[in-house]
């Protein structure tokens, strides 16, 4: 019997290893992974400067470790060439691997704008753990760091260094921060609390071009206004890593499309994670991949499970002004109703029956709120 | 009086501040939460839950 490959060793691909192993101490398992295997808490990246947390003290399981305690084999530092789908086969640069099943847990890409100027290939992303080491270096000593993009990512980081003492400049397109999430007075809510942290915002403002500029940059944006910064990290969203299942033939939308029990459009072949598209939503966070891993356990554990979402707000680890966000599906038709206060916004999002479908919670006491509110959400995913 | 985080998310247990949303009073030790109680931001169970002091 060959084993089940699962591609990928982030959290969709090591928590679907955990969970299958609650059900299914003995059937082969491999796991492949480009990296080192070490198995980290991503959130955690966009935090860890102010906690002072090195790249070694984020990894929280060396590859071996987690070989013994989940009976896996991890192939690690190991690239996957191709997928050869009629013979259940892999071409790897460790040599070919003969699947039985096989699971795409491969995550995503940052997204890379177009820049100009002579240092535009020394931006930085931080999406894993090496990325997140490579930063640290960089960060060493710097005084002033610029962030492009002010969505949720950006706005972590961005709150992370000022607490770690480092002066942080966002800048965004859009008209507000986190612009996908927030409705109007909730963004403007969160973007003065932060200011008030001594972020800097330009808004509305794009950059054109990186030069060098002594051990830093020197930054242009379309207005024509310069900014000198010592290190800048872009942090403008992802998409999913779609190249190796579109050359298998797999099909692919936005991200690998699988339906309700996480099958691509190949038998055999499973995708979850940053990578899946799963009835029309890409939601590249914890708690879907959580709910992802489970129901993929049972239906490989010889159980066909459908996936189900319930609805699953999103934490903003922006401890400046704590925030919680329950996006309204895409389709809902409806309007924000925004309850402004001095220390607290609460948003919900009503279509035109009254029904709510999202809700946004940003101040101490009013991110308190957000069990009893999400209980009455309807699911995402039924 | 301990702090506790999740490997999975993030998310921080305080034993001093309890997690009152899900009946978990105020001064509850780790120990002492129970076996049923899930990660409120991931839904990983306590059973699995890998706490790290910090």
């Amino acid at each position: 019997m060959h084993p089940i490959v699962i591609l990928g060793s982030g959290l969709a691909g090591i928590t679907l290893l955990r969970e299958l192993r609650k059900l299914d101490k003995t059937t082969a398992v491999t796991v492949v992974t480009a990296d080192d295997g070490a198995f980290y808490s991503k959130p955690n990246l966009s935090n860890a400067l102010m906690l002072n947390k090195t790249a070694a003290q984020l990894a929280l399981s060396s590859s071996a470790d987690l070989a013994t305690q989940l009976n896996a084999t991890l192939l690690t530092h190991t690239e996957v060439r191709a997928i050869h789908t009629e013979y259940s086969q892999l071409e790897t640069s460790a040599g070919t691997l003969i699947y039985s099943q096989l699971v795409l847990a491969v995550g995503a890409h940052p997204i890379r704008l177009p820049l100009q100027g002579d240092a535009a290939a020394e931006v930085l992303s931080v999406n894993n753990l090496a990325d997140y080491a490579r930063f640290r270096q960089h960060v060493a000593g710097k005084q002033r760091v610029a962030i492009l993009g002010a969505g949720l990512i950006g706005c972590e980081f961005a709150n992370d260094w000022q607490a770690a003492g480092i002066n942080s400049t966002v800048f965004d397109l859009a008209p507000q921060a986190l612009g996908r999430l927030l409705p109007t007075q909730a963004a403007a809510f969160l973007r003065n609390r932060l200011e008030a942290a001594g972020i800097q915002f330009h808004l509305q403002t794009s950059l054109t071009s990186v030069d060098k500029k002594g051990t830093g940059y020197l930054l242009t944006d379309n207005h024509g206004t310069q900014h000198e910064v010592d290190l800048l990290l872009s942090a403008v969203g992802l998409k999913p890593a779609t190249e190796l299942a579109a050359a298998a033939g797999l099909k692919i939308n936005r991200g690998i499309v699988v339906d309700q029990q996480l099958r691509t459009s190949v038998a055999n072949i499973y995708a979850l994670g940053d990578c899946a598209e799963v009835q029309g939503l890409v939601l590249p966070f914890v708690q879907p991949i959580m709910h992802a891993a489970r129901a993929l356990a049972a239906t490989l554990s010889g159980h066909p499970t459908a996936l189900r979402y319930p609805a699953m707000p999103v934490v903003v680890k922006t401890p400046a002004c704590p925030t919680v966000v329950c996006p309204p599906p895409q389709g809902v038709n409806g309007t924000w109703e925004e309850r402004i206060e001095s220390d607290s916004v609460r948003a919900i999002f009503k279509d035109e029956n009254g029904t709510a479908h999202g809700f946004a919670l940003l101040g101490e006491t009013a991110v308190k709120e957000r069990t009893s509110l999400t209980a009455q959400m309807p699911d995402w995913l039924t | 009086m301990k702090v506790y985080q999740c490997i999975v998310c993030g998310f921080v247990y305080n034993e001093a501040a309890g997690d009152p949303e899900h009946n978990i009073a105020p001064g509850t030790r780790w120990e002492d939460v129970p076996a049923d109680w899930s990660c409120p931001d991931c839904g990983v169970t306590k059973a699995d839950f890998e706490m790290v002091e910090i």
